[in-house]
């Protein structure tokens, strides 16, 4: 029932992504970030096995760190995106990680891009993607509604609407939204979209 | 004696390593290297040879991070020195995925002085042949530190110390003028330091200054001939100074 997807605009990558930890029947909690920091200029939307999404997306996040240290410059998001690819790929007849991934990023000299990952190891750069249940709704929604080359406001604005697709279709809607957002400035949380929020301390 | 450099795993009758020893001589012949120690900034200067005229010097950078929050330099042979960064290098980020914690100044350089040491005890391979400088803050707590490792894998603490060709007149200087600094004394402390063995001038010397606030930043040659001046007119000054004093009894 995880949700995650994503889109490419003027300038700038979106995803947003679920925030339930959910264990069979019970939802651990609400505000679980499911979108990790890469490095400066990206974001990985993971979902899947949730061990496997926190080790393999920590490994992937160190690895790029000391190819930064190693060579003075980073990664670019395509290099990373095949890196992530190739890990995928290595451990997929052994142990394979459960793992979605959509690889958002911004390079200075190719701007914003978007990867779909999958945990067979399947790699497509594309402008707009999903993962999960949600998937079927999201994607028929953003097909619908996007074109490239949107604004940050018509972006969150078709992000709202897969996300009350999400919501009014899916049996088991996740109830909380994360989104964030890369561009030259640099990858950050934009908005929750939260109907539940998670229980504050109890007394005052 | 030359019996006992073939295999380091072998003791000389008087207790001696020879190879550990070698490998200090091979140290004393590299390029002066100087840590100073302040209370928000720690300074590293390297020696640079300015003979290499056609050399793109940026690609020889001898002060390197370890972390966003650790930096190190060294004195003797480069390309072990180069083998060293790299598994120190993936040491930090080991250590911050499986403990989530970046690491200490002290932990890194326990684990760089170990992996000296263990060349020190096993057949067949040489010692490193470099010591290093390592400097950094240790997270959350914030206290800077300067650390340096030998060949034989000992490492100890420093206010301020200096490595590599002619170390040991550096370090008289910084025993006699050291002093509680931060900002742009401590820069200035170690360039002097440095500029006790080298030729002065920016093109001669690399400086690094880490700050916990902005990490490691390397000094642009204006920067340290600007310093190197200031430094200049200092003692031009204290030497009119110790001249005019004897005319005034």
């Amino acid at each position: 029932m995880e949700c995650v997807f994503g889109l490419v605009g003027e300038g700038f990558s979106i995803v947003a992504a679920d925030t339930s930890a959910v264990h069979s029947i019970l939802v651990h909690k609400s505000n679980e970030d499911k979108i990790m920091v890469l490095d400066s200029h990206k974001l990985i939307a993971a979902s899947g096995e949730p061990g496997d999404r926190v080790q393999f997306t920590e490994y992937i996040q160190k690895n790029v760190a000391l190819y930064h240290f190693r060579n003075g410059i980073p990664l670019t998001t395509a290099a990373a995106a095949n890196f992530t690819r190739g890990e995928l790929a290595t451990a997929l007849r052994k142990n394979p990680y459960f793992v979605n991934i959509l690889l958002a990023g911004y390079d200075k000299e190719t701007g914003p891009s978007l990867y779909y990952i999958d945990y067979i190891a399947t790699l497509h750069k594309v402008d707009k993607g999903a993962f999960g249940y949600g998937s079927y709704f999201s994607l028929a929604t953003m097909d619908r509604h996007y074109h490239s080359r949107m604004s940050v406001e018509e972006a969150i604005e078709l992000v709202d609407k897969c996300i009350i697709e999400i919501r009014s279709r899916l049996v088991v809607a996740p109830p909380n939204f994360v989104i964030k957002i890369v561009d030259k400035d640099g990858a950050r949380e934009y908005a929750w979209r939260e109907t539940v929020k998670e229980a504050a301390d109890a007394s005052a | 004696m030359a019996r006992y450099d073939r295999a380091i795993t072998v003791f000389s009758p008087d207790g001696h390593l020879f190879q550990v020893e070698y490998a200090l001589e091979a140290v004393r012949k590299g390029n002066a290297a100087v840590g100073v120690r302040g209370t928000d900034t720690i300074v590293l200067g390297v020696e640079k040879k300015s003979t290499v005229k056609l050399q793109d010097s940026r690609s020889v950078r001898k002060i390197v991070n370890l972390d966003d929050h650790i930096a190190l330099a060294c004195a003797g042979l480069k390309a072990d020195a180069r083998v060293l960064v790299n598994r120190a290098r993936i040491e930090c980020q080991s250590h911050r995925l499986t403990v989530e914690d970046p690491v200490t100044v002290e932990y890194i350089t326990r684990y760089i002085a170990g992996l000296q040491q263990k060349y020190t005890q096993s057949g067949g391979v040489r010692p490193f042949g470099l010591s290093t400088l390592i400097i950094g803050f240790d997270p959350y707590t914030n206290s800077p530190s300067l650390y340096q490792t030998d060949p034989s894998g000992t490492f100890s603490a420093w206010k301020a110390n200096a490595t590599g060709r002619n170390s040991n007149s550096i370090r008289e200087f910084l025993e006699k003028n050291y002093k509680e600094t931060s900002g742009q004394e401590t820069v200035k402390l170690a360039i002097r330091a440095l500029l006790e063995v080298v030729e002065s001038g920016g093109k001669n010397i690399e400086v690094a200054v880490m700050t916990k606030e902005h990490g490691l930043r390397q000094l642009e040659e204006a920067e340290i001939d600007a310093v190197v001046a200031e430094i200049e007119a200092e003692k031009a000054a204290a030497e009119a100074a110790k001249k005019a004093p004897p005319k005034e009894t």
